[in-house]
């Protein structure tokens, strides 16, 4: 690294611009990532909150499974709770509404999750946790109780019916919407209120049964959590655009800082090429190149990543924005590896430079 | 020494091959000038390509020091060959070929960080060396300025003091007045001269200009790669 710190001290104002483009992409990549993370936060959370090692959705006769419209039948529930090395399952009921405090005519949109209070043998979860225990009343996410600006013994008013709120919990979302549970019988009610069919929509199930044969029997489809995001539209046109938009962006990171470094070794092949003359292994050069590379990188990330930090602070207020190493430093490390991939492509001019030429006139 | 030895070299030309340089044996000797002239195009500058170790010859040896320590650097790969240049050839380039970014001082320096496997011991060693060689070709003041701070004449001072700072058993040098007027030509041929005898080492110095043949102990003439004339 002895000519490339020096080179770096030289030739600042190229290395300052480029480290600049670096910092600038590394703000761009770091915000949509808080971003993406926030919305899907707010899209996914109460989904992944739900007990069970997997979530049934009925399986249409076309197309895919869908939060949207699966409806569980009764036969099909019970095959599910008898099936063998099943352990626990528990019918779940989903459905957007919206509601409001007594008083009070702003309507808020909210999700109505109907799930059975916890038992003593269940798991810790925050979504039984919420539930409530009379049909009387609901439990609020922590969303909830902020949009809706209720406390605890507040009067809320959903599709025509009120409710007293019995507690209030963790933050929970489900497609942008925040969670609010009620006892499986009210859900139901409340879900024909709005024209459903009463049924629960989701199964939560845990233990080792034969999924395909349960799940083929049932006409459902059972899913790890994750897996089955992808019956959330709205998630998955979300993520798939934001996704796109970072893996461009990380893309041209790549170029950018592969083409600068290509056009920068280039002019610096005649200085190559002396240094080879005059005994330089390849393998030093490289590390010099590389070098360079690497220090330009991180000073462009971490200022980036410190404006991501600053700005993400700052816009968590306002906007649905996770800052977290999954948001920051995760994109900092890709596009870190990507940069190194993309100033490897200028190596070649390093590798491949003649030190004969260093003999010749025309320098 | 350097002990070049029946050496030919030979470059593609279409379908044929051209020698540039035909069965020569060359003798530079320890604390000598050995300098090489010829028209343009006689083989001197790939002469001196082959005894600088930049490229391997079709046949012939050249062979760098002497008894047990000798070494025939024509038979060394390529990597072998840059260890060689690392450690006991320095090369004077027709430009001076500074690094734009390094100071006179760092010109120097930067031979103790070439790669390799030198030892903290060598690294020391030439670093030690730098601000003699500085002083001895007259630049300890200037030893803070960057190459477009310096004149034509300090530059190859510069490039003169970097080829001689690891203590090279050969100095091979390629017309180093040809970007300077006649005055500060002999001068740095004048210091070229006083080195090679100070510090023992073998001079190959090619040239086109004769204005300074006083300062050569030995002058070797070439045409059409074959030598044609040496004087002693």
């Amino acid at each position: 690294m002895f000519v490339a710190w020096r080179e770096l001290r030289f030739a600042r104002g190229r290395f300052v611009l480029i480290g600049a483009v670096v910092a600038l992409i590394t703000v761009l990549v770091g915000f949509l990532s808080g971003l993406t993370g926030g919305l899907a936060a707010q899209n996914i959370s109460g989904v992944l909150a739900l007990p069970g090692t997997r979530l049934v959705l009925q399986q249409p006769d076309d197309g895919s499974p869908s939060f949207a419209t699966s409806t569980l039948p009764s036969d099909a529930l019970a095959t599910w709770e008898a099936a063998p090395g099943v352990t626990e399952a528990t019918p779940v009921g989903i459905t957007q509404s919206r509601a409001s405090r007594a008083g009070v005519d702003d309507l808020t949109g909210v999700a109505l999750f109907g799930v059975p209070t916890a038992t003593s043998e269940s798991e810790p979860n925050d979504v039984l946790a919420l539930a409530p225990s009379r049909d009387d009343e609901v439990g609020l996410s922590a969303g909830a109780a902020a949009k809706l600006d209720a406390r605890v013994g507040d009067t809320l008013s959903i599709v025509g019916k009120d409710y007293t709120v019995a507690s209030v919990g963790a933050d929970l979302w489900y497609s942008h919407t925040p969670v609010m549970t009620m006892t499986p019988t009210a859900w139901s009610a409340a879900s024909q209120r709005t024209g459903g069919t009463g049924d629960p929509t989701v199964m939560a199930v845990s233990g080792t049964p034969d999924w395909d044969a349960v799940a083929t029997a049932t006409h459902t489809q059972a899913a790890t959590p994750l897996a089955s995001l992808t019956a959330l539209e709205a998630f998955r046109s979300e993520i798939g655009s934001l996704g796109l938009m970072i893996a461009l962006l990380f893309g041209i990171s790549a170029l950018v800082v592969g083409a600068f470094f290509t056009v920068w070794t280039m002019q610096r092949a005649s200085d190559i090429a002396v240094l080879k003359a005059l005994g330089a292994t390849t393998a030093s050069l490289v590390r010099d190149a590389l070098g360079q590379a690497l220090v330009v990188l991180t000073v462009g990330i971490g200022v980036g990543l410190v404006a991501v930090a600053g700005f993400g602070t700052l816009a968590g207020r306002a906007l649905p924005f996770v800052l977290s190493p999954l948001t920051t430093l995760a994109p900092a490390a890709v596009m870190a590896v990507l940069g190194l991939a993309g100033a490897g492509f200028a190596l070649r001019t390093v590798t491949h430079a003649d030190p004969l030429t260093a003999l010749g006139s025309n320098r | 020494m350097i002990d070049l030895r029946d050496v030919t070299l030979t470059f593609p030309d279409g379908d044929q091959r051209i020698t540039a340089v035909d069965h020569v044996n060359l003798r530079g000797l320890d604390g000598q000038v050995t300098g090489i002239t010829g028209p343009s195009g006689s083989g001197k500058s790939s002469l001196l390509a082959v005894a600088a170790t930049l490229i391997r010859p079709d046949s012939g040896h050249v062979l760098i020091g002497e008894g047990a320590d000798v070494i025939d650097a024509a038979a060394l790969s390529s990597t072998n060959a840059a260890a060689l240049r690392r450690e006991r050839i320095g090369i004077v380039f027709q430009q001076s070929n500074l690094l734009p970014a390094l100071t006179a001082r760092e010109q120097l320096l930067v031979m103790a960080h070439l790669g390799g496997r030198q030892s903290r011991a060598e690294r020391t060693t030439i670093e030690s060396r730098v601000d003699d060689l500085l002083d001895a070709v007259g630049l300890s003041t200037q030893a803070h300025k960057r190459p477009h701070q310096l004149s034509g004449g300090q530059r190859q001072r510069v490039a003169i003091a970097r080829g001689l700072v690891h203590s090279p058993d050969v100095l091979v040098v390629d017309e180093p007045t040809s970007a300077l007027d006649q005055e500060r030509g002999a001068e740095i041929m004048r210091l070229i001269a006083r080195l090679t005898h100070e510090r023992n080492t073998a001079t190959l110095l090619v040239t086109h200009d004769l204005v300074h043949r006083d300062t050569l102990d030995d002058l070797v003439t070439i045409v059409d790669g074959r030598v044609v004339a040496s004087i002693g």
